[in-house]
């Protein structure tokens, strides 16, 4: 197995209309790491998400994921190794039913039938949302698209794990297991969110980011303690530590 | 209650094609090339004819009893698309004035006729169609054209009209709330804030449009939704499609309700 290291050396992001969303990123994720990104609304968490697997191109810099450079013709590959969960389930399922949804991506990798349905049925139990897998995504309540969706991607057996916001729409319980499953994961995961104790719980990393660039990078344990810095990026303390 | 159980129903559709009876289980293939064959005959038929098409009515009650599809909710979904088809033909009767007929005294205009025809047309298309998603499924169908060789980009187009329908309809009905709370009564400030609604609607789908393909390309598309076979063509589904061809062709090509109502009025004769 290649090492799934992910790293951005000065990746600068502009979008069309202007607006410079990433200024100069650096990092590097190694093998098994679990990061959170957190930072304020618009600081360019989607954004940098967007960059793992070539949704969106860096404008200038490299992204390198385990030995593969990020290119138009390398897109394909990296999007084998990197499975992204978006924010919106909505936009992540858009097949006619939660088991075609799922057997999406499995399919696309060119599986033969027999592997393609065990995948689904484990992914959708790692969910525990067997169940659904006749449903059409618009029958399903939002925590039940979430988990969908997240079994969507954990079908494709991604090397590196990518989430935006992914505790967002979940009641507490299901974000309980959320917690659970995503400890139980042990590849490298990226985890963008604003949920603090989801972090802290999850990640032993933790990258803050403002206006495009890290302000800082380093255990979850002592940023996340770190109540000015928090604060300067429109962050509080989370709330496991805070003493009323 | 959301948008889809008040206004469509799909809701119950899709239910309905969940059951478990001989036609629910025939080949999806097998139902869209039969039913595609009874819109071309019944559309085939000249634009007077009345009496031929009776017989044909025959295909969607069966499907239907046998199906155990509720009469009342087909019913109810022609009757709600049915201003379409009235609208087209109601001005026959207008200009179509020569008559063509005269029943029990009373004379019968080439237009009543020819509206009439269009009337049952439109009951027959729309009910089979109805039918079939009804005990196929919606997906069900969009597989089936997929396998019997129709354009990847035009299956995906359906398979999207699908999904994305209701979330677009609901995102629709969310913006108006918003304004309707904030308009006080007054009706939003008329037609130019529509207006703008509408632009701002599809800005927002153009970006969701985005999202989606991202999500797609993320896991590994290249421009076919790839599917699983789910079912293979079986004797059944053979005989389904030749009892369908063969009642087809008899009652489109040979007058068999003419061919009856000699037969009875030659026995009160």
């Amino acid at each position: 197995m290649s090492h799934h290291i992910v790293d951005f050396k000065n990746v600068s992001f502009r979008y069309p209309d202007g607006t410079e969303a990433l200024r100069g990123i650096n990092f590097r994720i190694t093998h098994g790491e679990s990061v959170g990104v957190v930072g304020a609304n618009g600081a360019g968490k989607s954004t940098l998400l967007q960059h793992m697997n070539g949704c969106l191109m860096p404008t200038s810099g490299t992204v390198t994921i385990g030995d593969l450079t990020l290119t138009g013709k390398t897109r394909r590959e990296i999007r084998k190794k990197v499975g992204i969960v978006f924010q919106n389930p909505d936009d992540q399922l858009f097949m006619p039913t939660v088991f075609d949804d799922v057997a999406f991506g499995p399919l696309n990798l060119g599986m033969d039938e027999e592997s393609v349905r065990e995948r689904v049925r484990k992914a959708l139990s790692m969910v525990h949302s067997l169940d659904l897998r006749d449903k059409p995504p618009h029958h399903l309540s939002s925590g039940q698209k979430s988990a969908v969706a997240i079994a969507s991607v954990m079908a494709m057996e991604p090397d590196i794990l990518a989430m935006d916001e992914p505790a967002a729409n979940l009641d507490p319980k299901s974000r309980r297991s959320l917690i659970t499953l995503l400890k139980s994961f042990r590849h490298s995961k990226i985890i963008a969110s604003h949920d603090l104790d989801l972090i802290l719980d999850v990640c032993q990393r933790c990258i803050v980011i403002r206006d495009g660039t890290v302000v800082a990078d380093g255990p979850s344990a002592e940023i996340l303690t770190n109540r000015t810095l928090l604060e300067e990026n429109n962050l509080e303390l989370p709330l496991s530590f805070q003493r009323r | 209650m959301t948008f889809d159980e008040k206004y469509f129903d799909i809701g119950r559709l899709d239910r309905l094609s969940y059951r478990d009876t001989c036609v629910h289980n025939l080949d999806p293939r097998a139902k869209v090339i039969a039913t595609m064959l009874f819109l071309i005959t019944v559309i085939s038929f000249p634009k007077y004819e009345v009496v031929a098409l009776a017989p044909f009515f025959l295909f969607p009650v069966l499907l239907m009893t046998i199906g155990e599809i509720p009469v009342r909710f087909i019913l109810k979904k022609v009757i709600v698309v049915s201003p379409f088809a009235i609208f087209i033909g109601i001005f026959n009767p207008l200009l179509d004035t020569g008559t063509v007929a005269v029943i029990s005294g009373v004379p019968v205009s080439g237009g009543w006729l020819s509206f009439l025809s269009i009337i049952l047309k439109f009951t027959l298309t729309i009910s089979a169609a109805l039918l079939l998603i009804a005990t196929t499924s919606f997906p069900g169908v969009c597989h089936a054209l997929r396998r019997l060789g129709f354009p990847p980009l035009f299956v995906s187009q359906l398979f999207f009209l699908y999904r994305y329908l209701f979330v677009l309809m609901e995102e629709a009905m969310r913006m108006i709330r918003a304004r309707d709370m904030r308009s006080f009564g007054t009706p939003g400030a008329g037609i130019k804030v529509f207006v703008r609604l509408i632009g701002i609607l599809f800005l927002r789908t153009v970006d969701r449009a985005e999202r989606i393909y991202y999500a797609m390309l993320s896991r590994g598309f290249q421009g076919d939704i790839p599917s699983l076979k789910r079912s293979r063509m079986a004797a059944a589904d053979l005989a389904f499609m030749a009892a369908t061809i063969s009642f087809l062709g008899v009652f489109r090509f040979f007058r068999i309700t003419e061919g009856i109502g000699r037969v009875v009025q030659g026995l009160f004769a």
